[in-house]
């Protein structure tokens, strides 16, 4: 799954914001929470393994058929890692005859060549493979060992049924230092697009983040040496670098905007506006499996709480950027300063900036932050 | 330039398509979504690698009852090839 919610986002024409919003143009299923990796850097939530259990085949279908009528477009497919359903090549092939555009995010564990051929056969569109193990893999990624012979086995399977090699590389204090050997190992791999994205904090992340925040000087010299690679002779991956919001002065526009484009579906059939929303405190997010598509978007109050701008207290609610970024992301709000309605403490306009500047100032210290050990995603 | 002989196809990995709730063609990539025009539109959606740039123009004059539309087609495919919406079949 991708650990960075945001870079999913290319703000397509959502319509007017007033009044009634436009469809959930984007709809992201995370079909299960299941996942053979434990990743230090997961999004999903740290309680996961207390989420109910999982949609049947019959509900998601059926979301599908509701989100399609409103508007719905694009249909991301995540997790956990997506394969781990058996239904999944069902769930494409639906979305693909209903005309959706299907993406399948994935760690590549459990893609063979019977699945893949499933998938090509029901229409799926794309496929991001992403580089999203533990740091412990990643070491052994980062050596060449068997991570990356299974990284191989499956980048060459994508490219045999004629898919781009989208590879996403979630980037942090552990692995920074090595973006120029991501690179050409990504190269070796045949990719023709590398995504690198550096960890946002939620959910096991945002537990871990003292130990994952790089240092201004990281960063910049990964962003040098993306570049040095880059301007390499013949070099034909197109590359992305997506610097973390923490060394931001304005917050990202976080899902445009809750409730404007955006709709999640978690596993036990919760509806969100982003991914993270379950964290928010004293909103009730409404069931697919008790409501339908249509009523969850337009009419529950969860969708509705964060819609335009009257929740926003100061310094946004006056603010003239406030249509821009929406006030960033209200679960780093929340995270960070206890309550939602806050400004995004990305904004150095927030009173709360120096909370995101400290922890900056802490990962640019000598020492390494926190004798705290890693925490790995898992059952707890 | 465009050479009038090329045949542009729909850009690996986009699709194209008409939405009704947007009530225009539509070109969809991963992650994301670019609501077309209706020149724009009409353009891509004859773009199937078959026809060339000069049978496409034939096709919109004939169709839309217009003359002289070559340079505005052209201009039109070089600029979605810059952007990888189109590619030229060999």
């Amino acid at each position: 799954m991708s650990a960075n919610p945001n870079s999913l986002l290319e703000t397509p024409d959502a319509g007017p914001r007033a009044d009634r919003p436009g469809p959930p143009l984007w709809l992201l299923f995370e079909l299960t929470y299941r996942c053979p990796l434990h990743c230090v850097f997961c999004y999903n939530p740290t309680d996961f393994s207390r989420v109910g259990a999982e949609l049947e085949t019959e509900d998601w279908l059926r979301v599908l058929h509701e989100a399609r009528a409103l508007g719905s477009v694009q249909l991301g497919l995540s997790g956990g890692e997506p394969l781990v359903r058996e239904d999944l090549e069902i769930i494409v092939a639906e979305a693909h005859s209903l005309g959706y555009y299907t993406n399948l995010i994935t760690s590549g564990v459990g893609l063979n060549e019977a699945r893949i051929q499933a998938l090509k056969a029901g229409g799926l569109d794309h496929i991001q493979l992403s580089f999203q193990d533990s740091t412990r893999q990643m070491n052994d990624f980062l050596s060449s060992t068997r991570t990356f012979e299974l990284k191989s086995k499956v980048a060459a399977l994508i490219k045999r049924y004629d898919y781009p090699m989208v590879l996403n590389v979630v980037l942090h204090r552990l692995n920074i230092d090595h973006v120029e050997q991501i690179l050409e190992l990504a190269e070796q791999l045949g990719a023709d697009y590398v995504e690198l994205a550096n960890t946002q904090y939620y959910g096991w992340a945002a537990r871990n983040r003292d130990q994952l925040l790089p240092s201004r000087d990281q960063l910049r010299r990964a962003e040098e040496a993306t570049q040095r690679f880059r301007d390499k002779p013949g070099q034909r991956m197109r590359i992305f670098f997506v610097v973390p919001d923490y060394f931001e002065r304005r917050p990202k526009p976080c899902m445009n905007g809750l409730g404007s484009i955006f709709l999640t579906i978690t596993p036990d059939g919760t509806a969100l506006p982003c991914h993270a929303a379950r964290m928010l405190p004293g909103i009730e997010f409404p069931s697919v499996r008790s409501s339908s598509v249509d009523s969850v978007w337009y009419d529950s109050p969860g969708f509705n709480h964060f819609r335009g701008d009257s929740w926003m207290k100061e310094p946004c609610r006056s603010c003239p950027e406030r249509h821009k970024d929406f006030g960033g992301c209200r679960c780093q709000a929340y995270m960070l300063t206890g309550d939602a309605a806050n400004a995004d403490p990305v904004c150095d306009l927030s009173p709360y900036h120096h909370l995101v500047t400290d922890a900056v100032a802490r990962a640019d210290g000598a020492r390494p932050p926190a004798e705290q050990p890693l925490i790995f995603r898992d059952h707890r | 330039m465009i050479a009038s002989s090329a045949r542009p196809a729909i850009g690996r990995g986009l699709r194209l398509q008409w939405e009704p709730a947007q009530n225009s063609h539509v070109l969809l990539y991963p992650e994301g979504m670019i609501k077309l025009n209706s020149s724009a539109g009409e353009i891509m959606k004859r773009c199937d690698g078959q026809r060339t740039v000069a049978d496409i123009t034939a096709d919109l004059e004939r169709t839309f009852s217009a003359t002289g539309l070559g340079a505005d087609v052209e201009a039109f495919v070089a600029m979605a090839i810059d952007k990888r919406w189109l590619e030229i079949q060999p």
